[in-house]
């Protein structure tokens, strides 16, 4: 048994907004596997809950009319992995969430309680800012979008306001269009552990494949909250596509990564890792794109 | 106590239940339905003990309410018992690859071979390892396991 105080199950969108409103202190719960964890360890003992898990309108990958990637937030980590339009316009974000937990948490986890619980170590979140990911809010008075760099307020802490859920991830065709992406989570274990430090890197290089037109990085666990490193990004557009760029790139995001000392690692190793991962990752996402190292 | 009646599928039977809003599938299974292969183990999602199969896919029941069962279909290891008692093809695999030591995490880890063996697909060693790794083993070492597994994907797919 679960120390809970009480669970309300939403019917819909709507109805789940309506509950979290008439009971400000409930959590949501979307697939559980970070909640009902937190209940046992005590950490939300007591606590109400209001479902969400019940709510098959908000599973599914779709393109909107404009080509705009629609990932609904209940969406499994095994069914993202698995799902064709993910294979073929970011195949990156299916082999990111790949590497959550193991198969059963991925086929209980969903992306939308992966980024909406705000921790900055959430495999699917560093791919998510790469790609400029835009985040679709319903509350009762409608729907609302904020990029998902100001989704994530603080550690722990995303946008949301009382009364609201996330209702979708939007991925731009702008965005995903002739760009090739690489993750590289860095854990102590394969299967069942939590990055370390995690780097998710794409690429559009110019027509001979030679230039990087625009390049976009973003990590986990390199500082409270997912994080871009802008500077890296400036540094090599208009680059040659070579190991030289790479070197730059990797020595350019310390400038905007903050790394903290955990039981996990130390600060300096993970600005090791930033570093290598970024000229890792970028030399991955040109060699996908069709370019020469 | 706030309840909620449920209907589901289990083992192939049509169940229906009025449970406790606040118990974990496992409660559900063991306590009410008295299906002991779905172990307690670490109770966080993590070990893989309790795991069963909801439409076709593996999930810890421990971190699975016991409500969000309401219509589904769920498999648990005694499911695979013959009319007359007799192990399927995959338990015999585990006895004879000696998979099993303790026996704690079997029921688990049998379930999961259930879905592997189910995409009738044909995977590397490495791909079976990752497709098993959400499972905690102490007495093994795993490498049984895989035999077991891998012995009884080959000889349902025909091969050698």
């Amino acid at each position: 048994m679960y120390d809970m105080k009480a669970l309300y199950e939403a019917n819909s969108v709507r109805h789940a907004c309506e509950l979290l409103l008439a009971h400000p202190g409930a959590k949501v719960i979307a697939g559980g596997s970070d909640v009902l964890v937190q209940m046992r360890e005590g950490r939300l003992a007591g606590c109400e809950l209001v479902s969400i898990y019940g709510l098959d309108e908000l599973r599914g990958i779709s393109l909107d009319e404009d080509d705009t990637l629609r990932i609904l937030p209940l969406t499994s980590f095994s069914h993202i992995t698995k799902h064709p339009l993910i294979n073929e316009i970011i195949p990156v974000l299916g082999e990111a969430v790949d590497m959550v937990g193991g198969p059963q948490v991925r086929n209980i986890g969903t992306i939308g309680g992966n980024t909406c619980n705000g921790v900055t170590s959430a495999d699917s979140a560093s791919t998510l800012h790469a790609w400029n990911a835009v985040m679709e809010i319903t509350g009762i008075g409608g729907t609302r979008q904020l990029s998902i760099k100001e989704f994530y307020v603080s550690a722990g802490k995303v946008a949301l306001l009382p009364g609201e859920i996330l209702t979708a991830i939007l991925i731009r065709n702008a965005d995903y269009e002739g760009y090739k992406g690489h993750y590289i989570k860095y854990a102590m274990r394969n299967a069942m552990d939590i990055a370390t430090t995690g780097c998710s890197v794409n690429v559009k290089l110019t027509a001979d494949k030679k230039t990087i037109e625009d390049a976009r990085i973003a990590y986990g666990v390199a500082g409270p909250v997912p994080m871009r490193a802008p500077s890296a990004e400036a540094a090599v557009r208009g680059l040659p596509a070579n190991a030289e760029t790479a070197e730059l790139f990797g020595k350019t995001a310390l400038q905007d990564v903050n790394p903290r000392t955990s039981w996990r690692a130390n600060r300096e190793f993970r600005l090791h890792l930033c570093e290598t991962l970024a000229k890792r990752a970028l030399l991955k996402a040109i060699e996908l794109s069709g370019g020469e190292i | 106590m706030q309840t909620k009646l449920i209907k589901c599928t289990i083992n192939g039977k049509e169940r229906e239940l009025m449970i406790d809003v606040r118990a974990s599938l496992t409660d559900a299974l063991r306590n009410d339905f008295r299906l002991t292969s779905v172990k307690k183990g670490c109770e966080v999602g993590e070990c893989g003990a309790c795991n069963v199969l909801i439409d076709g896919e593996c999930f810890n029941s421990c971190i699975y309410l016991a409500v969000w069962a309401d219509g589904k279909d769920i498999r648990t290891l005694e499911s695979l018992l013959g009319e007359g008692g007799e192990l399927s093809d995959i338990q015999q695999a585990f006895v004879d690859e000696a998979a099993i030591q303790c026996g704690f995490c079997t029921p688990g880890v049998i379930m999961t071979a259930v879905e592997i063996l189910d995409t009738k697909r044909l995977y590397t060693r490495d791909e079976l390892r990752k497709l098993l790794s959400g499972h905690l083993c102490r007495c093994t070492g795993y490498e049984n396991i895989i035999n077991a597994v891998e012995k009884v994907m080959k000889k349902r797919l025909g091969l050698p």
